[in-house]
């Protein structure tokens, strides 16, 4: 895809960091060395990517280059080389598919149905209410919990078409479902029942057995 | 089976408190101090001793990794950068690792920070775990409120600070040296080596790239002893691994497993075994996408560890067993793989840029059969030319999914180009 693609075409005039933000960078460039502030390019980036509604104006390039003393490109150039810097306008609702051999083997098909069947759109497309993005992505890591639909930042697991529509269906009421494994398990332990690590104790106060870690309670997914 | 008494990741599934209350409860952090008092050469000779080999997808001894940091830290600090940038299909232990057991991989900075002679270390985490990412955080802030991080960490007298930088999407950036440019904040493509990290690494210091699984480990090895950890698993293959087990099983999850367990035992006793029984599995791809596949005969007997599975033509890798039952367009799932290859390729050498995206369209005309026969044998030798002539082993790893699929698949493949052969005389 070219540089223009990739890009949007009509660019806000300005960008600022809000002060808080600024308060942020501070420590984030503290992390690294004196005169390596150049390492803090990319959380820079994320940083005014979550600022501007999930993506990057060329403005906020310009700045983050002059804030961290490097030329435009070497920012442009990061930028366009790591696939989550948004460089136009996504929707809402940004809905990364894994669609990789672990997550095909076990349905991602169902999955990317039930999101064409709603919205009409594909990988890199946005629906017509322009609240939901759909892109294609390779593989988030999280195989054992296939197929996996990334919303924004959180993970939903364990999908198929009638549960992809579920989730869909939460969205757009602004009410989303629990993160994490839409069948109710906890992590990665097998969903048949724990067949390791039942003879451990609990710890913390906080112990559930593996029965009843599928009624856990989890964060909502847009705090 | 491996006993729950042998388990190190006892909270791997976050059952419980992942906090620094519950860690401690686990037994993490109880008297580091003390494991350092050992001092830094006795921490890497019984990291040598207890057999460690990476748990990356490389293999490399851990221990004589450290040793290769110099002895004396002269005018350039010494860097520990945590490799958590977990993009290999079909793994996903680190992200386990990082939200339900961040004091173990914390502590384990620490002991191998120190052993290093590093007084800090940066964690490279994939950006797309950004929940993973605050967890570890909240990990870190708690480790620094209880002073077990800082300028006298856990009280041992040495200072060591933890940094987490999160990447932005690029497989490429689990490459160590490729890790590294992209923490110093450029695009993620891989360093000639030589000079290795341990001695020209992170902004030009001594840096060694270890895997979150390997020093996650660490604390525990040298609590519970060397002798412990090489009495479990097999001979050069010692101790505990987490295996993924994905794709057609009935119940995929991730285990905490001896090393050397047979892959049928794997399967069937914590995956639920093969969707529709043993005799339905076509192919097991063993150790994350870039392993060669293995056909059932192979699988029948096979054991889980480096050695066993290097014999057999393939790799333990990363431990990321992807399952596929008859059900499977095999050549298909290969083709994905190749996709992948083609996605993630950085563009630095000619031979993997190029050729990721001409294997792939090779497999794409492969999975419909509209190729000639003597195609194939093309395919296999664009794979040797790409194998072993880039910079980084993504070249290599977009090769030997397609060279596994041609060594125990050719006939399918024969199979396909016929039917798309009689298909079109017919027209």
């Amino acid at each position: 895809m070219s540089i223009d693609e990739r890009i949007a075409k009509d660019q806000p005039a300005s960008f600022a960091f809000t002060k808080e933000n600024e308060a942020e960078i501070k420590r984030i460039v503290a992390k690294y060395p004196k005169g390596r502030q150049a390492s803090a390019v990319m959380p820079l980036l994320d940083l005014a990517q979550r600022q501007n509604d999930n993506w990057i104006p060329v403005k906020a390039i310009e700045l983050i280059a002059e804030k961290l003393g490097m030329a435009q490109i070497r920012v442009l150039e990061v930028a366009t080389f790591y696939t989550m810097f948004n460089l136009k306008p996504v929707g809402k609702y940004f809905l990364q598919a894994c669609t990789t051999t672990p997550c095909w083997l076990r349905g991602s098909d169902e999955m990317m149905r039930a999101i064409k069947d709603r919205y009409g759109i594909s990988s890199g497309e946005t629906s017509a209410c322009g609240r939901f993005s759909l892109l294609e992505v390779e593989c988030l890591g999280a195989c054992v919990n296939a197929p996996i639909l990334q919303v924004n930042d959180d993970f939903y697991e364990d999908l198929d078409y009638q549960s992809t529509s579920r989730l869909l269906d939460s969205l757009e009421a602004g009410d989303p479902l629990p993160v994490g494994s839409v069948v109710g398990r906890c992590a990665s332990e097998p969903s048949g029942g724990a067949t390791s690590l039942t003879a451990i104790k609990g710890s913390g106060g906080k112990a559930k057995a593996a029965k009843a870690a599928s009624t856990k309670k989890r964060g909502k997914a847009h705090a | 089976m491996l006993k729950d008494a042998d388990r190190i990741f006892t909270n791997i599934y976050g059952w419980h408190d992942s906090g620094l209350q519950g860690a401690k409860a686990r037994g993490d952090w109880d008297n580091t101090a003390k494991i350092l008092a050992l001092g830094h050469d006795e921490i890497v000779e019984r990291m040598k001793a207890s057999g460690l080999r990476g748990r990356g997808g490389a293999g490399f001894p851990t221990g004589l990794k450290w040793s290769f940091m110099p002895k004396e830290v002269k005018d350039r600090p010494h860097y520990l950068v945590v490799n958590a940038d977990e993009s290999e299909p079909g793994t996903c232990k680190d992200r386990d690792i990082i939200r339900n057991e961040p004091h173990k991989l914390l502590e384990g900075c620490v002991v191998a920070g120190f052993a290093m002679r590093a007084h800090a270390a940066y964690i490279y985490i994939r950006g797309e775990f950004v929940n993973e990412a605050r967890r570890l955080q909240a990990a870190i802030d708690e480790a620094y409120d209880a002073g077990l991080l800082g300028k006298d960490a856990a009280k041992s007298g040495w200072a060591f600070d933890i940094y987490l930088h999160r990447g932005a999407g690029a497989y490429i950036c689990g490459e160590e040296t490729a890790l590294l440019e992209s923490l110093e904040g450029r695009k993620g493509q891989p360093r000639l080596k030589p000079p290795f990290p341990a001695g020209v690494g992170l902004y030009g210091c001594p840096t060694t790239v270890n895997n979150v699984e390997s020093i996650a480990v660490a604390p525990t090895i040298l609590r519970r002893g060397a002798d412990w950890f090489a009495g479990l698993g097999k001979e050069n293959n010692t101790g505990t691994k987490l295996f993924c087990i994905s794709g057609h099983v009935n119940n995929p999850c991730n285990v905490e497993e001896e090393m050397g367990i047979p892959l049928r035992e794997l399967l069937e006793k914590h995956a639920g075994g093969v969707r529709g029984g043993w005799d339905n599995l076509l192919a097991v791809i063993p150790g994350g996408s870039s392993t060669p596949l293995m056909p059932i005969d192979v699988c029948a007997d096979i054991t889980m560890d480096f050695d066993a599975l290097r014999n057999a033509g393939t790799g333990l890798g990363t431990a990321g067993v992807i399952v596929m039952d008859k059900s499977t367009d095999i050549v298909k799932a290969i083709a994905r793989l190749s996709y992948f290859y083609k996605h993630e390729s950085c563009g630095q050498c000619t031979p993997c840029r190029e050729g990721t995206g001409w294997m792939w369209r090779m497999m794409e005309r492969l999975v419909r059969g509209e190729a000639e026969a003597y195609e194939i044998d093309t395919l296999e030798q664009v794979t040797r030319q790409v194998e072993g002539h880039t910079i980084c082993a993504l070249g290599d790893a977009a090769a030997w999914p397609i060279q596994g699929l041609i060594k125990h698949f050719r006939p399918e493949i024969e199979r396909r180009i016929a039917a798309r052969h009689a298909v079109e005389a017919a027209e």
